[in-house]
């Protein structure tokens, strides 16, 4: 599903190459459930960038369902993210002005799918994350837990084929992050191809492999 | 995304920022408000002035002494004319054809006394058929005698302010008035009347025209009215008036205006000082712009994380575009609505307190200051609004120090 040969991302800072990935090669399986760990600056968040199509590699290339992603321009990269990525944050990024329900359909307003249908599929993405009780709430009425469950809501609204969590618990007490963690391992056990950066070893724990990063490197895989 | 999608986004994200949208929301509407109200100004001096020379009848002919086609002075001042007379009156009565009636002209200003209240007014010296031209109507007495216009018989008829402050509560008819050295008898009072062409009709007195030339001590004309019998005689009239005039003077030296050239002359004036009102209030309309410009980029800086989530969840550039374009396009246009309602409360309230100018707003000056107005929004939106677009979704979602 998501394979990277030989993939390097160098940014400018004041002048100097910092090498945030070196040479990465790895190959993450279809529904495969894959932690990044590492100290910070250690190139994890760089990675999920690269794979989520929303940086491109420097050099290397980089395949996502056997199509060569690295040569795409801004434009196809994405409807790449629209079609196929989920992405789920750390700060949850809900639009604080629009319901839960809302933030749901967003995805499905740019992507030009019919106002009819979208409240519905957007009450069953809610459903799903058991916030459908929660679909006119605003997120300042909702708590961290429900915000990530919104947002994890609206990650999957569109069906992607991978989701890409970045610290996905790092704002949440243990109970809500146990909540986000079971709906996490449900998709996975549906199939769906989960990458997940994280601190955590509780929540790495849960993945069928765990990569560890230094300095834009892997440097352990388990 | 269908325009309803984006006006709805575009709604909530000012409702967010209520006093601020509200803010740059009011400049557009004060310079849509100020476009039309300035614009109604000048329509309604445009329509006054119209209005004051439409009482000189289409079919009248105002001859005057001098040529301005050719010494391009003022009548009278340069290329030393010839004197226009009562014999070119008479002449013009005889022999053009077509005219209905003729009214020479002199005036001049003249303190008239009755007992000791004494008064500056307007003579008017001409002769019977002058009322008729001018359409001006008696309240008691007659009118200046009619036939030979060189009898200069020592009679007056008041304008009815003059009548009023020279006789308070007395009838002036049958009463003696003296202007300058002269002794006149009060023979009429016109009915009220306002003013025309600059001249307050209530505040004349008309003498035989005979008469005011002694009094001025002129032999010559200030000007000649001639009334044809219809207007499809008006050119006609015109090549003929000229052809005598020229004839007995030896030389064209006449210059002859009809209404519908004076109006237009005039109109040209007005509109375009009509045209400047409107520009410099659209300078107004250019600032609101930069209002406009300035919430829209305090609003993109504030949503960076926003535009972030928007690119990686899977939303194009032209998108995010459009969104914020929205937002501007919906501040601008909403202003300029505002606006419109604002310039004709102030419209309604400039014909309250001045009710002799008809002003209102050309339809011209509305649809350009709205088009201007939504323009002005799209325009100053689309720094900022591509500013958005151009963000890198990774630097615009990573958490800022």
């Amino acid at each position: 599903m998501i394979r990277l040969e030989g993939v390097s991302r160098t940014f400018e800072i004041g002048g100097r190459p910092l090498h945030a990935l070196v040479d990465v090669t790895e190959h993450i399986r279809a529904g495969e459930h894959v932690a990044i760990m590492g100290p910070s600056g250690s190139g994890k968040s760089t990675l999920l960038n690269v794979i989520g199509c929303l940086d491109r590699p420097s050099a290397g290339r980089y395949l996502l369902d056997g199509r060569e992603v690295s040569a795409l321009d801004d434009e196809a990269l994405t409807l790449v993210r629209r079609h196929t990525i989920g992405f789920v944050f750390q700060s949850f990024h809900l639009v604080p002005r629009l319901t839960a329900v809302e933030n749901v359909e967003l995805p499905m307003v740019f992507a030009g799918v019919e106002r009819a249908e979208r409240r519905g599929r957007a009450e069953a993405a809610l459903a799903d994350v058991g916030l459908a009780d929660r679909a006119t709430h605003r997120p300042s009425q909702l708590s961290g837990g429900e915000r990530q469950r919104v947002a994890l809501a609206r990650a999957m609204v569109m069906a992607p084929r991978v989701l890409l969590a970045d610290e996905p618990t790092g704002n949440l007490d243990s109970v809500s992050g146990a909540h986000i963690l079971d709906l996490l391992d449900g998709l996975h056990a549906k199939g769906l191809t989960l990458v997940v950066v994280t601190h955590d070893p509780g929540v790495a724990r849960r993945a069928d492999r765990r990569l560890t990063m230094v300095d834009g490197r892997i440097v352990r895989r388990e | 995304m269908t325009a309803s999608d984006l006006l709805g986004l575009a709604l909530r994200a000012l409702r967010g920022h209520r006093l601020r949208s509200g803010l740059s929301l009011l400049g557009v509407a004060i310079g849509v408000a100020a476009v039309i109200v300035l614009t109604a100004l000048g329509e309604g001096a445009l329509r006054y002035v119209t209005a004051e020379f439409r009482d000189i009848g289409a079919e009248v002919l105002i001859v005057t002494p001098g040529k301005t086609e050719t010494t391009g002075m003022v009548p009278g001042v340069g290329g030393a004319p010839n004197d226009l007379t009562l014999g070119d009156a008479e002449a013009v009565l005889r022999r053009v054809p077509g005219v209905e009636r003729v009214a020479p002209i002199v005036m001049g200003t003249e303190t008239v006394a009755a007992g000791e209240r004494r008064r500056q007014v307007a003579i008017v010296g001409s002769t019977h058929e002058f009322f008729a031209l001018r359409g001006l109507e008696l309240s008691r007495g007659e009118l200046l005698p009619p036939g030979d216009m060189r009898r200069g018989a020592a009679v007056a008829v008041l304008g009815s302010t003059a009548a009023r402050e020279l006789f308070p509560g007395r009838d002036p008819v049958g009463r003696i008035v003296r202007v300058a050295g002269l002794r006149a008898r009060v023979i009429g009072v016109l009915a009220p009347r306002g003013t025309h062409m600059g001249l307050d009709l209530n505040e004349v007195a008309v003498v035989p025209v005979a008469t005011a030339m002694r009094l001025f001590n002129r032999r010559s004309l200030f000007r000649l009215m001639v009334q044809m019998r219809s207007y499809q005689q008006l050119d006609a009239g015109k090549r003929a008036v000229i052809a005598l005039l020229a004839e007995r003077h030896g030389e064209e030296d006449v210059t002859v205006l009809t209404q519908d050239a004076i109006i237009a002359s005039l109109s040209s004036i007005v509109r375009v000082l009509t045209l400047a009102l409107a520009a410099i209030a659209a300078v107004s309309l250019a600032v609101a712009g930069t209002g406009i410009m300035n919430v829209m980029l305090v609003s993109v800086a504030e949503r960076t994380p926003e535009v972030g989530l928007l690119r990686a969840l899977g939303v194009r550039r032209r998108q995010v575009l459009a969104v914020f374009l929205a937002e501007a396009a919906l501040l601008s246009t909403t202003g300029g609505l505002a606006g419109l309602l604002l310039g004709w409360l102030g419209t309604r309230l400039l014909v309250a307190l001045y009710p002799a100018l008809p002003a209102a707003p050309p339809l011209w000056a509305v649809a350009a200051s709205l088009l201007l107005a939504s323009g002005v929004g799209l325009l100053f939106g689309l720094l900022p609004a591509r500013r958005a677009a151009r963000r890198d979704p990774v630097e615009a979602l990573a958490p800022r120090a």
